[in-house]
């Protein structure tokens, strides 16, 4: 996947100012960088979440698998590119079982009633939470705690098979153990399929990240292996903030 | 006093010395408290009063016709023979009718409201629905008289034929009658119905919202998933705030519904409701049984709504049990 010369904003604000980048399959991108300076607006560019906000403005090109993203119907494109948010959003009127299958009920991809409780039980299993909740899959999913609600969260995402993952910044609401689960997660799996990571946290970049894409105000300061940003960064302002002098 | 000395334990202050609290706050938390207490009071001594004056006033009914009062179909002042049973139909089948019509319309605009329309529209439009709420029921009734039941009367033949299987649609096309009190009662919650769903559609938070759209759920699919789930316990409070309405509502129907006490299963025959016999009979009741019936037929509009709240309420308490 990736972004050719990505401008977005809200309103006559723009927000990105033309992003080149690209995020390689099978490997895990972070997103580093102060506040505002875009990151989560450029991740919610890659599954078209961006214009679904009033008075958005969005333009250059974001190519999936060769084909502009632009061009496909958002609907299709975000069963392909999943996405998991700040703060974990299971829906509430819906039970945990109710909450992974909602994505294949929507997209009509189970089957019979057996298809939908073993894909179900599959994504529990890949986010690593079907043993804390095989119990009680009927119960509400707001009785789970934040980090348990987080990897719900990332079950629902995964439950439709998605080639893309996009996280903008799952653990900031998270405590360190949550964190750390949610890290081992992301580890597991990249085995499977590309993910873009939103943090602030620059050690957490470092732990799970292949690549690293270091922005500011808007623009792309420096994309490498995320060894070199963090230990021979060729931008000034890359190296003075992951030394941690600004931001 | 250096930090230190403040540390020593001889020089902090005795526990004995920090007041709980001062004696002003007591007081005028105790003060408050009371009042407070006392116009909630006020409430539930004023409903007695009303059930109480209801009651005391219409013995002379229930002693003359006892629980037959409310099963008798019987209205004729004449021979003072008094029976409920007509206007507790009239009252639940308009407001029934009311809420069938009112209910998909109000909520479909206010699913467009706060899901499709602009920002701006969305604004000018509900204004303009809060101003339909601000009608006076006279005017409404007019409207009724003048413009609604001519036009039933038009259409009401061409319904018989095409449905005229079916009883409701059976009978003489008076324009004037159920149908019409329906039609009526529906355009007044409406506004009620609209205004309210649309705010709680608008409360429904932006990250679920997205959450559902980032697994590839339509703009419908999102509404009929989790914005209406999210949001059916407010609807539910806009539907009973309006059925309150409809079972009380007095001018407006009583210009239209044709005021005659019989029960007849067609909507475009006349019928007659609770609040509708009160306000014509009452100025007229010569006898004390007449006026004690109609006192009493007041009790039981009382009671029936009562009845009818608790019942949706019960109902919504099922509803929201089984999802939790």
């Amino acid at each position: 996947m990736e972004v050719r010369g990505l401008r977005a904003g809200y309103g006559s604000n723009e927000v990105l100012k033309g992003v080149t980048a690209r995020f390689l399959e099978k490997a895990v991108t972070a997103i580093i960088g102060p506040s505002g300076c875009g990151k989560s607006t450029l991740v919610r560019c890659l599954n078209r979440m961006h214009e679904t906000a009033p008075g958005t403005t969005m333009s250059g090109q974001v190519v999936l698998y060769g084909r502009d993203v632009l061009s496909l119907d958002p609907v299709v494109l975000r069963r392909h590119v999943g996405m998991v948010f700040q703060r974990p959003n299971p829906f509430p009127n819906m039970s945990i079982f109710d909450n992974v299958a909602s994505g294949l009920v929507l997209n009509g991809i189970a089957g019979g009633r057996s298809e939908l409780e073993g894909r179900v039980e599959a994504s529990l299993r890949q986010a690593s939470l079907w043993d804390e909740v095989k119990d009680r899959l009927r119960r509400s999913a707001l009785g789970l705690s934040g980090g348990q609600q987080q990897r719900l969260c990332i079950a629902r995402a995964l439950a439709v098979s998605p080639n893309v993952l996009l996280l903008d910044e799952p653990c900031s609401a998270l405590d360190p153990i949550a964190t750390a689960r949610i890290e081992e997660l992301v580890l597991e799996l990249k085995k499977q399929l590309t993910i873009v990571i939103v943090t602030h946290n620059m050690q957490q970049a470092a732990r799970v990240s292949d690549f690293t894409a270091f922005m500011l105000l808007g623009e792309l300061v420096e994309f490498s292996a995320t060894g070199t940003i963090f230990t021979k960064p060729s931008d000034k302002r890359t190296e003075d903030y992951v030394t941690g002098r600004f931001g | 006093m250096s930090a230190e000395a403040l540390a020593r334990p001889e020089n902090r202050p005795a526990l004995k010395a920090i007041p709980v609290a001062g004696p002003r706050e007591q007081a005028g938390d105790r003060l408050f408290r009371w009042s407070l207490l006392l116009f909630a009071l006020s409430v539930v001594v004023l409903a007695g009063l009303v059930a109480w004056k209801l009651i005391a006033g219409s013995l002379m009914t229930w002693k003359a016709f006892g629980w037959r009062f409310l099963f008798s179909s019987a209205w004729d002042p004449v021979n003072d023979k008094f029976g409920a049973l007509p206007f507790i139909y009239g009252t639940l089948v308009s407001s029934a009718l009311a809420l069938l019509l009112a209910l998909p319309l109000g909520a479909g605009s206010a699913i467009f409201l706060a899901e499709l329309a602009p920002r701006r529209v969305s604004d000018v439009c509900t204004f303009l629905i809060e101003l339909l709420a601000a009608v006076p029921s006279v005017i409404l009734g007019l409207i009724g008289i003048f413009a609604l039941a001519p036009f039933l009367s038009a259409v009401e033949p061409w319904l018989t034929k095409r449905l005229g299987f079916l009883p409701l649609f059976q009978g003489a096309p008076y324009g004037v009658g159920m149908l019409a009190a329906g039609i009526i009662l529906a355009l007044m919650i409406l506004p009620y119905i609209t205004i309210v769903s649309r705010e709680v559609l608008l409360g429904v938070p932006r990250p679920l919202k997205e959450g559902v759209l980032a697994l590839g759920a339509t703009r419908w699919e999102m509404v009929t998933r989790v914005s209406l789930p999210y949001s059916a316990p407010g609807i539910a409070g806009a539907v009973f705030l309006s059925l309150g309405r409809a079972l009380g509502e007095t001018m407006a129907v009583t210009m239209v519904i044709g005021n005659t006490p019989k029960i007849s299963a067609s909507l475009f025959q006349p019928g007659y409701t609770m609040a509708a016999v009160i306000a014509n009979e009452l100025a007229e009741a010569v006898s004390d049984l007449h006026l004690q019936s109609l006192i009493a037929i007041g009790l039981t509009l009382f009671g029936v709504t009562i009845l009818v709240n608790a019942a949706a309420r019960l109902m919504l308490l099922r509803l929201s049990k089984r999802h939790s």
